[in-house]
């Protein structure tokens, strides 16, 4: 269940992918986002899909995103059985051909966002991405937050996982009981994560300023992020693909 | 008895975590588990109640495959306390903390209020029956931790780490439950880097290093073996290290802690022999 969550686990690794400005990569987020929105064929979303596995392949990544694939895959069915039952019912009680095509491109439509971050947070490292939102003017506050928070979500998992075998470990069963008793049973396990990350978040933020945090207005950065050629190349080259894809979406109609 | 038979396991991030174990725990043993970080200490232990299953190989608790009972079922045998106690205090007072696993094995509330009335006594928690947890400081919740585990009278009462963060005096006391406990006929297993406090209760030790057995047995043959306990990142204890190089500690008579270092001194002192 937790595996889901492999998806912001960022591990150092080279390549064309990782090299790549943060800010195209956040660019191509975008385009792929905005193009999984914009189009619904089941050909269309398959197609999107499709066009993330050679990327993986390039960057390397394609165990992690395995496995953030099939944390992702149990909400996807979700997403399809769900949308099954309501054209069921909203045809009256007939399953149609285009029913099941729409249910199908739902679930693979998030699978495709799945994948899209998968690149991007498996990419990007951390301190790039902070750089990146700081060029974009976000406050580095917000920054820093931010990134420490995608920095924290594996030890959380990994926390949780704790957590759940101290307490099963005191005769707690997760699957017992009714739905309502089900959710009181997650209670042993709710409280002591929340405590765990404030304390966490309290000692992270006295380590920071026993290290200077704050001590002067104007922060500047080892590292400065700059473009390459080949980066404007390829954010030109995702602006055309936006923009030709919106063109043929609305002139011609295909979805 | 806790058997595991040819042991393996690997996470599913593929690391391997633990290779060909095999050992025996009998009820009334004590035993020490050590070794360097990453050793698979911690995940051996986990293997006792089940919550991770061998990959390879099999774990028995009194006769019972772990695969084939739920890990509540063998936790009401074997009582892990975990290293850091706030992974797992959650109640609103010390004596719900304590009656939440009795509640969980469904224990008769008669029984529950008898037991923990002499668990908090036991402990020295009595003055702190109803206030929060969370209150208490980092070695009361630790021994909070283990009366929780212990209220329910495990036979294999098993430790990760018990003695991390407790001044001398806790680990004292500590050692003095242990050794009540084990009386009781109960076994006790704990996972620790710390060698002073395990020569001072003397148990049976099982080193680990690289997710195998390295060394098996008594700790009097096992602590004092220098390049051993440097092959898996730990030393001797200090006393021990001392009368080796002295060349003292080479007789049929080992000493581990103070005690009996004053014995092998004192006697060569006397000029007489050391037992």
């Amino acid at each position: 269940m937790l595996s889901f969550l492999e998806l912001f686990r960022f591990r150092r690794r080279d390549s064309p992918i990782h090299r790549m400005d943060p800010r195209v990569k956040a660019l191509y987020l975008l385009v792929m986002s905005t193009l999984s929105i914009v189009y619904y064929s089941l050909a269309a979303m398959l197609t999107l899909f499709a066009s993330t596995i050679p990327l993986i392949a390039v960057a390397g990544v394609h165990r992690e995103w395995i496995r953030s694939l099939r944390g992702a895959a149990f909400l996807a069915s979700m997403i399809i059985f769900v949308n099954m039952i309501a054209g069921y019912l909203s045809e009256g009680f007939i399953l149609t051909m285009d029913t099941i095509s729409y249910a199908l491109s739902m679930g693979l439509r998030f699978l495709t966002f799945t994948s899209v971050f998968s690149i991007f947070f498996l990419t990007t490292t951390p301190e790039d991405l902070s750089l990146a939102l700081e060029k974009l003017g976000v406050p580095y506050d917000y920054c820093f937050a931010f990134t420490s928070a995608i920095r924290f979500v594996p030890d959380l998992a990994l926390e949780i996982q704790t957590v759940i075998d101290a307490q099963r470990s005191r005769g707690l069963e997760l699957e017992k009981g009714n739905l309502i008793r089900r959710i009181r049973n997650y209670i042993p396990i709710l409280i002591p994560v929340f405590i765990r990350s404030f304390t966490r978040s309290i000692e992270l933020a006295e380590a920071m300023e026993a290290r200077g945090y704050g001590a002067s207005e104007k922060r500047t950065s080892i590292y400065e992020l700059c473009m390459k050629r080949s980066d404007y190349m390829i954010a030109l080259l995702l602006l055309c693909i936006l923009a030709l894809s919106i063109l043929i979406r609305l002139l011609i109609g295909w979805y | 008895m806790i058997e595991a038979r040819n042991v393996y396991f690997t996470y599913p991030g593929g690391v391997e975590a633990l290779r060909n174990i095999n050992l025996t725990i009998d009820r009334g043993e004590f035993v020490a588990i050590m070794g360097e970080n990453g050793a698979g200490k911690t995940t051996l232990i986990k293997m006792f109640n089940g919550l991770l299953k061998p990959s390879k190989g099999y774990v028995k608790v009194d006769g019972v495959d772990t695969r084939e009972a739920s890990v509540a079922e063998l936790s009401r045998k074997v009582g892990i306390v975990f290293q850091n106690p706030e992974h797992q205090l959650f109640a609103e007072t010390v004596e719900e903390e304590i009656k939440f696993a009795l509640r969980n094995f469904g224990f008769p509330e008669d029984e529950i209020a008898s037991r923990i009335d002499s668990i908090l006594r036991f402990t020295g928690l009595e003055k702190y029956r109803g206030s929060s947890p969370f209150m208490l400081s980092g070695g009361e919740k630790k021994r909070l931790a283990l009366a929780s585990i212990l209220v329910f009278d495990p036979d294999y009462l098993v430790l990760d780490e018990p003695t991390i963060g407790q001044d001398p005096e806790q680990k004292d006391r500590l050692l003095e439950f242990l050794y009540e406990v084990n009386r009781r006929g109960k076994a006790i297993v704990m996972v620790t880097h710390d060698v002073e406090f395990v020569a001072e209760c003397k148990p049976r030790v099982i080193l680990m290093r690289r997710g195998e057995i390295i060394a098996d047995g008594p700790a009097e043959r096992i602590l004092v073996d220098e390049d051993l306990m440097k092959s898996t990142s730990l030393l001797p204890p200090q006393i021990a290290l001392f009368l080796s190089k002295l060349n003292l500690n080479e007789s049929n008579y080992t000493a581990l802690n103070v005690d009996d270092a004053l014995r092998v001194i004192l006697s060569i002192y006397r000029g007489g022999s050391v037992c």
